[in-house]
């Protein structure tokens, strides 16, 4: 690793932050550089060069001397989802033209990626999202609610009373996932979105001598002269998303062991396979995780059963299985049973603008890995249908829960044997398909842009091994001159605010990072006038 | 909605000043009282100023019971039907004769006809319409400033 040309990176790195923050930096003099950093390509090609991969922060010169196109935009977005279609939306609300901002992405459109997992997790199009009525990533007032709009699209008063009597009288309103994508559609075209879309794989950002930053783009193949691009930006917003997903260890090594992703699957990969084969015979499912998406998939077999007269037979196996009510005191107790805690949503709703949100504010360090820990962890929604269905299998004995781990997985006669390790000692569970719900997440250092990031730039960690935020969203220890780097999302969960990967979590961040470059006079800040005359354009779908 | 103590009473002061003030001034007129128009307002605008002061001791007690909820949020309908034990409190002392600045005397149904359609009104407009001018609000607690 070199600090050249001025090492700016690493002095920005001194420790003025909680002490906590864990940096990613190599030993110095270590050669090896930095993520993926390799012979560079020759100077001229329009590759990445030595000289670029091993420096912390490049000058105009380097690009040039590369033959890297540089273009020059003053407010990048990396990622293209749903966290860069929210932040963007704010800042051309907030008057920024569409020509100050590009989007690097590989996706088509923002909500891509979600619609993917949404829908192999067993939320199709018809089908309600876990996320609250006033959470609209089309709409930064939240008004009309989803509620209001389908009451009025469907003239029916029943989302509006559910609205009014949740969650005592009834369970939360959610919305159908079709009504929030055709939402985004309609505000992405509005917004001029795709004006702003550049396709392309984000290689790397790195700081620039003389302030903001270069990203780097290796475009669609054929599609430009050179095989990288360069954005010179003064703004740069990480939107990436989750970094990845991880197997459950047991469940990876069988599927190495076996070459088996059949029997095996997760519920975030496509797995139509096991629903299709259990209307053409008895089987047995395993359950792994007692999430929001280990009660989609359960809902969805319970679902089948019903439909077409199944005889499929579920074990439900928890890792932490939750009785009943549970938390330190009297104020703090959370709703749980039969296995499952049960939540609202992914915290309690009161972290995305409350007291809750109040508090984590301010919390440093330690204190606040442990209310991260006290409000997190697996959790799904009480929902009335699904109990009931449970209610049916446990009575009828086709659903059945059980709580351990499991020591380990083989194959018995075409099925797949699970020993599981409970507080009653072993028990060999056998079954036709094993559905890992756990959803457990990569590393943030596995995802190719933030490994480089933590190895060039400066950032830390947060006390939950995220990218460590400042409560405006910018990226500590990322400061290049008068650039900043800002990011939202999963990859900052753990900082002074909990909800980041949530539709209103993007929104909340999108607020603070508009009303920071209000600050550094990149935009305007959106007064209560320009509010409601930017709602009245919304409302008539007339652009920003 | 969701939120903090201050935010509680920074809301109920604006909205009962903002939209209850618009909504008195609107239905003055309409309201069985057999007495001339300034004093149906002087009576029902510190029928309102009432609600706000002994409000800012309500929320108190709202902000006690939220901290039970494990969300600590206030649900839609708690917001409603707070209206009643507010309504009748309000009521009580009106007919103690303990609010200062009463003129006469403020028959029942005007007086139900006055609250339940100012409730409702500042009811309805925090749980939506307020987030349009004031896009800060809901991610501050309720908080104006």
């Amino acid at each position: 690793m070199t600090d050249q040309p001025t090492g700016v990176a690493r002095a920005a790195a001194t420790p003025t932050q909680p002490e906590t923050v864990q940096r990613r930096r190599p030993a110095t003099g270590d050669a090896a550089a930095g993520a993926g950093a390799g012979p560079g390509a020759p100077a001229g090609s329009g590759d990445l060069t030595d000289d670029l991969l091993r420096s912390d922060q490049w000058t105009d010169e380097m690009l040039r001397a590369a033959g890297i196109p540089v273009t020059d935009v003053p407010f990048v977005s990396i990622g293209g989802g749903i966290g860069s279609f929210v932040t963007v939306d704010y800042l051309r609300i907030a008057g920024v033209s569409a020509d100050r901002i590009a989007v690097l992405t590989n996706l088509d459109f923002a909500w891509q990626t979600y619609e993917y997992l949404t829908r192999v997790s067993q939320i199709p199009k018809p089908e309600r999202i876990r996320s609250d009525s006033a959470s609209r990533p089309d709409n930064i007032w939240g008004f009309p609610s989803y509620a209001l709009a389908e009451a009025v699209s469907e003239r029916t008063f029943a989302p509006l009373w559910q609205v009014l009597i949740e969650p005592i009288g009834a369970d939360y309103y959610t919305p159908k996932a079709g009504r929030v994508f055709a939402g985004l559609e309609r505000e992405s075209k509005r917004i001029g979105w795709s004006k702003m879309l550049v396709k392309g794989q984000v290689r790397m950002v790195r700081k620039r001598q003389g302030g903001g930053y270069f990203v780097i783009l290796t475009p669609m193949v054929g599609s430009t002269l050179t095989k990288r691009l360069a954005y010179r930006a003064e703004f740069v917003h990480m939107a990436v998303g989750y970094p990845g997903l991880r197997f459950l260890p047991e469940l990876q090594e069988f599927r190495t062991a076996h070459q088996d992703y059949h029997h095996v699957v997760s519920a975030y990969e496509e797995h139509e396979h096991v629903y299709e084969a259990a209307r053409t015979k008895h089987l047995v499912v395993m359950l792994r995780g007692g999430g929001i998406v280990a009660s989609r998939v359960l809902a969805r077999l319970m679902d089948d059963r019903a439909k077409y007269g199944l005889s499929t037979e579920i074990v439900h196996l928890f890792r932490t299985y939750i009785a009943s009510s549970h938390g330190p005191n009297a104020w703090n107790r959370r709703k749980g049973a039969d296995g499952f805690a049960y939540q609202g949503f992914n915290y309690p709703k009161s972290v995305w603008g409350g007291q809750l949100k109040a508090r984590m504010r301010k919390l440093e360090g330690e204190d606040r890995a442990a209310a991260y820990k006290l409000m997190g962890g697996t959790n799904t929604p009480f929902r009335r249908r699904w109990q009931a269905q449970m209610k049916e299998g446990r009575e009828a004995g086709w659903y059945r829960t059980m709580a351990g781990t499991v020591e380990q997985m083989r194959l018995d006669q075409g099925k797949i044997v699970s020993v599981v390790k409970t507080q009653a000692g072993l028990v060999e569970v056998a079954a036709d398909f094993v559905i890992d719900c756990t959803g457990l997440e990569a590393d943030i250092a596995e995802h190719r842009v933030l490994a480089d990031l933590l190895e060039h730039s400066g950032v830390g960690r947060n006390p939950v091994g995220r990218l460590d935020v400042e409560r405006t969203f910018e990226l500590r220890g990322a400061g290049s001159g008068p650039g900043v780097m800002y990011a939202s999302g999963a990859t900052t969960l753990g900082g002074y605010f909990p909800g980041v990967d949530t539709f209103l979590g993007l929104q909340v961040a999108a607020q603070e990072i508009a009303d920071d470059l209000v600050r550094r006079g990149f935009c305007r800040r959106i007064g209560t006038f320009r509010s409601i005359q930017q709602w009245l354009r919304w409302a008539r779908n007339k652009q920003p | 909605m969701l939120p903090t103590l201050g935010g509680r009473i920074q809301t109920r002061l604006v909205l009962l000043a903002v939209v209850g003030g618009l909504v008195t001034l609107i239905i003055g007129p309409l309201l069985p009282i057999s007495a001339p128009l300034s004093v149906v307002y002087q009576d029902t605008f510190v029928i309102l100023a009432a609600v706000a002061v002994l409000g800012v001791g309500w929320e108190c007690v709202y902000h006690f019971v939220m901290q039970w909820r494990w969300e600590k949020d206030w649900p839609t309908l708690f917001g409603l039907v707070t209206a009643i034990p507010e309504g009748l409190a309000v009521w009580l002392l009106l007919q103690a004769g303990a609010i200062p600045g009463i003129s006469g005397t403020v028959p029942g149904a005007a007086f139900v006809i006055d609250f339940v359609l100012v409730w409702l009104a500042v009811w309805l407009v925090a749980n939506g319409p307020m987030r349009v001018p004031f896009i800060r609000w809901r991610f501050h607690g309720g908080r104006l400033v």
